[in-house]
């Protein structure tokens, strides 16, 4: 078990350190770029050169990347372009405001896409099956953005029940979390319910149910006691690592609906070309990513029965 | 035997065998419902120059509900946007343009995925472990953020969104593929070929890549509808294809502000991307319904 979580840790290390390489390459080879991008357009050659010669640019490309990769290790990140303030005052805000919204949608989304696909996958090929798994891609195929722009013309323009936007300009609001986290578990569910149903069906139909039930074990116990156990295992893995389909989502939701988290911030970073925000939200977001495979890998051997370690 | 008998045990070739293909649909209701949502938006993609629209691009009359009459006689059928372009006309050139753009970045993205995954599943080793570690490295970004860097970098072109795709989903495509050669590499056929002297080229391209088609088919749908998710959602970002061409996406992000009194604007093309996207999703459902049954 050790030996396993050691070589997943060394294999996490080596993606992080390929992936900042990598990014530090494709955003700051080109020094004077980086330079104009800080001083703005309108400074001459002269004035770049200045800065640069100032801020360390001037030495060697691999320990430029060493330097900016061990402060990046200690949380900072360097100042903001577009904002002028250092990156990590802005980032773990944002950060938070994600991870309330991230918390809503996995308290929901969980027990919800949980009990629907084993509602399903109970009785394969029934009617009951046969609607949830309808229900589950129709709302699989309706895009974020869409399902976004549908609810707030029934939710806000029609019913006038919710606000439009979450920017949250009078402090927190529970309101309007609602209908971004609305938007990403109709967009989520699907999947989680579909994948659970599989598993379902897949024990329903193994021998040792068959047992249970010929033994004459009332059919309750055997779904509670027996069946469930395992195949929730299934499921586990594929629920962590919806975190990484999550951080995709929620930037089409936090721009739809103006909310401050992280997703949004990424998305202004990049269209005003201010690269310490970008490069730091995307080692956070790699890092999450991850460090959720990660977490679901060690699970799924933790939690599988059929795999022993010696 | 006479040529009746051995035109039966035969497997159809070419047109036959595609027809062949279509019968078997048949079985499936949800498969062929999606393939008639997805056809609809073919064929009206393929026939727009001749139907009798407005010009997508031409400003009329602002906000006219939907069913509304035009000056003409005509009628916007779909009401027109802020500009007065009318919607029903860009929402069709704007099926055409996500349609086009879908199917050759998914394309190119099956083009190296596949080779990736033929190529590190039968050969093995150090090819396996390099070509894993990259799409390893590609797969552990958030497909969006890797979206955003590729986009953010080289600046929103066509052509840069068929490369961020391909970035984004050939790591995927090529998993698929190595666990399906990496299956059938054990196969008899494999090592007769191998026996016969059969260079590993050949083997990968003649034996080994038909064999694997079935899987791919389901995947290839249900890749395509979430590249025409990606590629109207980087049109809603703002970083999409350049205007002033129809773009579902950004047809939402400019008329979102503007929802409360005329909500048509929105709502019309989250409906038409909805809707192709569920065709596809649909026939890879029925397609795997059926390889499953048989």
């Amino acid at each position: 078990m050790l030996l396993l979580v050691g070589k997943r840790l060394i294999s996490m290390a080596l993606i992080m350190a390929v992936v900042s390489f990598i990014l530090f390459m494709v955003f700051e080879t080109d020094k004077l770029g980086v330079a104009g991008k800080v001083l703005g357009p309108y400074s001459s050659t002269e004035q770049r050169e200045i800065w640069l010669e100032k801020n360390g640019y001037n030495e060697p490309f691999v320990f430029r990347y060493f330097d900016w990769a061990g402060n990046a290790l200690t949380g900072d990140f360097g100042d903001s372009i577009q904002l002028k303030v250092p990156v990590s005052e802005v980032l773990w805000p944002r950060l938070g405001y994600t991870a309330i919204l991230a918390g809503v949608v996995f308290a929901v989304m969980i027990p919800l896409s949980l009990t629907l696909g084993v509602l399903a996958g109970l009785k394969e090929a029934s009617l009951r099956d046969r609607s949830i798994t309808v229900i589950s891609v129709l709302t699989t195929s309706v895009p974020e953005f869409a399902s976004a722009t549908l609810l707030t013309a029934i939710f806000v323009f029609w019913l006038g029940w919710l606000p439009g936007t979450s920017a949250m300009t009078g402090g927190f609001s529970w309101l309007e979390i609602i209908l971004p986290a609305a938007v990403l578990v109709l967009y989520g569910f699907g999947y989680i319910t579909r994948m659970t149903r599989a598993s379902m069906a897949e024990v329903m139909t193994s021998q040792y149910i068959r047992t249970a039930i010929l033994k004459g074990l009332p059919y309750r116990r055997v779904v509670l006691r027996h069946a469930l156990r395992n195949a929730l295992i299934a499921p586990f893995t594929i629920i962590v690592l919806q975190l990484n389909w999550l951080l995709s989502g929620v930037i089409v939701v936090e721009v739809f609906f103006s909310y401050k988290g992280f997703g949004k911030l990424l998305l202004d970073a990049s269209l005003f070309g201010d690269i310490y925000m970008i490069e730091a939200c995307t080692l956070i977001a790699v890092f999450v990513a991850v460090l959720s495979q990660l977490i679901s890998d060690v699970g799924y051997t933790l939690l599988n029965p059929r795999i022993r370690f010696d | 035997m006479n040529t009746n008998d051995h035109s039966m045990s035969q497997p159809a070739r070419g047109f036959a065998r595609f027809v062949q293909s279509i019968a078997l649909l048949k079985e499936s209701p949800i498969a062929i419902f999606g393939l008639a949502l997805v056809m609809l938006w073919v064929i009206l993609a393929l026939i727009a120059p001749l139907l009798p629209l407005f010009d997508p691009n031409t400003p009329l009359e602002p906000f006219k509900k939907p069913f509304s009459d035009a000056k003409d006689g005509a009628t916007y059928w779909l009401g027109t946007d802020h500009k007065g372009r009318d919607m029903l006309s860009r929402v069709i050139f704007g099926a055409q343009l996500v349609l086009i753009w879908a199917t050759f970045a998914t394309a190119v993205a099956y083009f190296f995925g596949v080779i990736m995954g033929v190529v590190a599943g039968y050969m093995g080793g150090w090819w396996d472990d390099a070509i894993s570690f990259v799409s390893n490295v590609l797969l552990s970004f958030p497909v969006m953020v890797l979206y955003i860097i590729i986009i953010t970098y080289l600046g929103s072109t066509g052509f840069n969104i068929v490369l961020a795709v391909t970035f984004a989903s050939a790591p995927g495509i090529m998993r698929i593929v190595r666990g399906l050669v990496l299956d059938l590499k054990t196969r008899d056929y494999i090592f007769a070929a191998q026996t016969r002297g059969e260079s590993p080229l050949y083997i990968m391209l003649v034996e080994l890549l038909p064999n694997a088609r079935g899987p791919l088919i389901v995947d290839a749908c249900l890749r395509l509808g979430y590249t025409t998710i990606t590629i109207a959602m980087l049109g809603y970002l703002g970083l999409g294809l350049p205007p002033p061409d129809p773009d579902w996406g950004k047809m939402i992000a400019e008329t979102q502000p503007l929802g409360s009194f005329a909500g048509h604007m929105a709502v019309v093309p989250a409906l038409a991307i909805s809707s192709l996207v569920l065709g596809f999703n649909l026939l890879a459902d029925g397609l795997r319904e059926i390889s499953l049954r048989d």
